[in-house]
């Protein structure tokens, strides 16, 4: 995985935070907004390095917060902590498989919005709670599974247009040439 | 297994997130400053985008439709024109009295007006950010209005941008009145987290006369807030704590969900 890949990814947690500051139709539509971040996080722990996922919870929490009223470093610990999880055990994930990365992602988008709030009760700041955090949840939870094959998509179609190809190998084989005829 | 730079990862990662969450307000008032800024170029794009959108909708338009229009707003022009007449002579009268009775001068509000231009991305808290910032003149506490109604109240203040914290987030708490013959007073607080039009007015007497539709006000008590902006109506209204005192459900007078303008109410 190249430098490029890891620009891509931290620069996609800077414009999804402002996304969903910005853009509201969800919102408006279903009673809450979706996190595209732990989606994110899935695919940076599955394609990335441990640099660009440790890195990517720090700034992608970082943005969040600044942009919401949480308190500052409260969403990088949960992002950080899943997308270690998933990085940990990706050699037995098969990240090409559509149905691993909506479970990944569902599993992601659902445990990242409990451990943040967790935490805020734990620092002593009450959020808004009630049945209807339920249904949100619900929303956030689908909302990152459908993103995170997206976002697997989108990245391997910014890899195919900017990176070069990886040179496949041709199966000729001189060693194994059959010639025909006398010599 | 976990290698060295696992182990190594995630302390960082772990002294990093305690360092910040336990550092003074001032020092994450800066880190939130200094990030925010990062975003000040989208800001610009979104409130540009936001611009062509309504442009482009405004070429559409047929002009039979524009007349129309036009037509309309020059006869509440006009009414409004008649009306102010009949206030200015109401509040001429008024202050006459004030000075007869040798009681404290109504100061008139000063209003800014401010674009939302972004929403709180976390679905547990309720705010938004408006495009005017402290070299607009905004503070925090500054009380936030439509013409339906109150809003919230100004959270956090940068340079270019203010965060408002809309009623029924828990960290936006008014007292109010209720306009009925015992003027009883209450505490708006957190409300649910899915019907963002009904709010909760708390610690009313037990003794309170409430009665669905009726009119909540802000009382004045506090200091934030000057006495009399609208709130809501009265839906209903419970006993609670075994009758210690009375809780209503209030539906709210501005509509939160399609606020574009607000105006923010400046000392």
């Amino acid at each position: 995985m190249n430098a490029l890949n890891s620009i891509l990814v931290l620069f996609a947690a800077f414009l999804v935070v402002f996304w969903e500051a910005a853009f509201n139709g969800i919102r408006h539509l279903l009673g809450a907004q979706v996190g595209l971040l732990p989606a994110l996080m899935v695919y940076a722990s599955l394609s990335t390095g441990l640099v660009t996922l440790t890195l990517t919870a720090v700034l992608g929490g970082i943005f969040l917060d600044t942009l919401s009223a949480n308190p500052v470093g409260v969403s990088v610990l949960p992002l950080f902590i899943v997308g270690f999880i998933i990085y940990s055990q990706r050699e037995l994930i098969l990240r090409d498989q559509l149905f691993a990365q909506f479970v990944l992602g569902l599993a992601a988008s659902a445990i990242v919005p409990v451990l943040t709030v967790l935490l805020m009760l734990t620092k002593g700041q009450v959020p808004m709670l009630g049945w209807g955090s339920i249904w949100q949840w619900i929303v956030m939870s689908l909302g990152g599974a459908i993103a995170t094959p997206i976002w697997f998509q989108l990245f391997g179609l910014f890899d195919r247009s900017l990176n070069y190809r990886r040179a496949t190998e041709t199966s000729f084989r001189p060693d194994r040439e059959i010639r025909r005829g006398r010599k | 297994m976990l290698r060295r730079s696992h182990y190594i990862a995630s302390v960082v990662v772990v002294a990093l997130v305690l360092i910040i969450l336990n550092l003074p307000d001032r020092a994450t008032t800066r880190i939130k400053l200094a990030v925010g800024s990062l975003f000040l170029p989208l800001f610009g794009l979104a409130s540009s985008t936001h611009e062509l959108v309504n442009k482009t909708g405004d070429a559409l338009t047929p002009r039979s439709e524009l007349l129309r229009q036009n037509e309309a707003y020059r006869r509440e022009i006009q009414q409004l024109q008649l009306q102010i007449m009949q206030s200015r002579e109401t509040a001429e009268e008024n202050a006459r009295f004030r000075q007869l009775y040798a009681w404290q001068q109504k100061v008139p509000w000063k209003l800014k007006l401010a674009n939302v231009i972004l929403r709180d991305p976390a679905n547990w808290w309720r705010t938004m950010q408006i495009d005017l910032g402290s070299r607009d003149g905004i503070r925090t506490n500054f009380p936030v209005l439509t013409t339906d109604g109150l809003v919230g109240r100004v959270s956090f203040v940068s340079l270019t941008h203010s965060q408002i914290v809309l009623l029924g987030d828990p960290n936006c708490k008014v007292s109010a009145l209720v306009e009925n013959a015992k003027h009883d007073t209450g505490i708006i607080g957190a409300s649910g987290p899915f019907d963002g039009s009904l709010i909760e007015l708390k610690y009313l007497p037990r003794s309170a006369d409430i009665q669905p539709g009726q009119n909540v006000i802000t009382s004045g008590l506090g200091g934030i807030f000057p006495k009399g902006i609208p709130i809501g109506k009265i839906v209903d209204s419970h006993q609670v704590e075994y009758g210690l005192y009375v809780e209503a459900r209030v539906k709210l007078a501005a509509n939160f969900s399609g606020l574009e303008e607000v105006w923010v109410l400046m000392p």
